[in-house]
């Protein structure tokens, strides 16, 4: 993670792409979230989803993992430049998370975000909050997923 | 019986759980969807600012839905959600923690454009044993209506 003061408004990345699969939904489910149009195909299709959907939670996990992934990457690079990387704090929460469309057996999500706020944080000196807009978007450019992130971010002159 | 949007009022409140959230389950979660040192290794997480291991968010709001699902949905006319309005982590769960549900119904109202389903605004706060409010979530649920 880039530090803090070097992070701009309006910076943006794509983290990664995921496909769910059949076997993958149902585990899930089957953990976190055991409702019908997430578990099985038959009570699914007599919902109103009409087929078997992800769970909502499965697509922000698929996200999260996927962003730390692609930290990861970032990270490895700075560190083969010679570079340091910002350690990322916790995060106070999310809003504004809207499942917009279904996600599908076989549908495949491509995570994208970018920057939306930074300020100091008032209670932590040293670090700083960023707040960032988080997308999903299927296989045929329809967006699926968006929510509005927070997180801390240690700065260069901590 | 199974419950419908009809039987869910205004004000209403319910407690479900709780759970326990094990250390096993935390790290499992975590190596799935949230590989962070601060939710995967004792060690590690004691240098990061929440001092010491704890679940992820995303673990937390997992465990919030099943809790959901299983106290109050599993037997009702639940059609999912559409979103979530926000979501406040406002302490750490730690292994072992115990975990239940508060769910408050805020308001309610009928789909203008699909009559056969109702919205409800659920508030769910995640309390642990020691009654500390751990997170606070508001979101939107659909439930089929009995006339439907």
């Amino acid at each position: 993670m880039r530090f803090f003061e070097d992070i701009v408004i309006g910076d943006a990345r794509v983290v990664g792409s995921y496909t769910f699969a059949a076997p993958d939904i149902k585990t899930f489910a089957a953990r976190f979230d055991p409702q019908p149009f997430h578990m099985d195909e038959e009570a699914a299709a007599r919902s109103h989803y009409g087929k078997l959907i992800a769970s909502g939670w499965h697509t922000a996990a698929v996200h999260m993992r996927l962003l730390v992934l692609h930290n990861r990457r970032l990270d490895a690079e700075a560190t083969a430049r010679g570079e340091k990387s910002a350690s990322i704090g916790p995060s106070p929460g999310f809003k504004n998370l809207k499942w917009i469309k279904p996600v599908y057996v076989g549908d495949t999500i491509t995570y994208a975000g970018e920057i939306i706020e930074k300020r100091e944080s008032g209670s932590r000196p040293g670090w700083g909050i960023i707040r960032g807009r988080n997308y999903g978007t299927n296989q045929n450019g329809e967006r699926v997923f968006e929510f509005e992130s927070a997180a801390f971010v240690e700065m260069r002159g901590k | 019986m199974p419950r419908y949007f009809e039987d869910f009022a205004e004000g209403h409140t319910e407690t479900h759980g709780p759970k326990t959230v094990t250390r096993e389950e935390i790290i499992a979660f975590a190596s799935e969807y949230d590989p962070q040192p601060m939710h995967l290794d004792e060690d590690a997480a004691r240098q990061t600012m929440l001092g010491g291991l704890s679940a992820s968010g995303w673990h937390t709001c997992v465990i919030m839905m099943r809790l959901l699902a299983d106290g109050m949905l599993a037997n009702s006319s639940s059609m999912g959600s559409p979103g979530i309005e926000e979501m406040k982590w406002l302490k750490p769960v730690r292994p072992g923690d115990q975990i239940s549900a508060r769910i408050t119904v805020l308001d309610k109202r009928v789909s203008k454009s699909r009559p056969e389903i109702g919205f409800t605004r659920l508030q769910i706060e995640l309390l642990n044993q020691h009654g500390e409010k751990i997170a606070h979530e508001v979101h939107t649920h659909m439930f089929g209506r009995r006339s439907a």
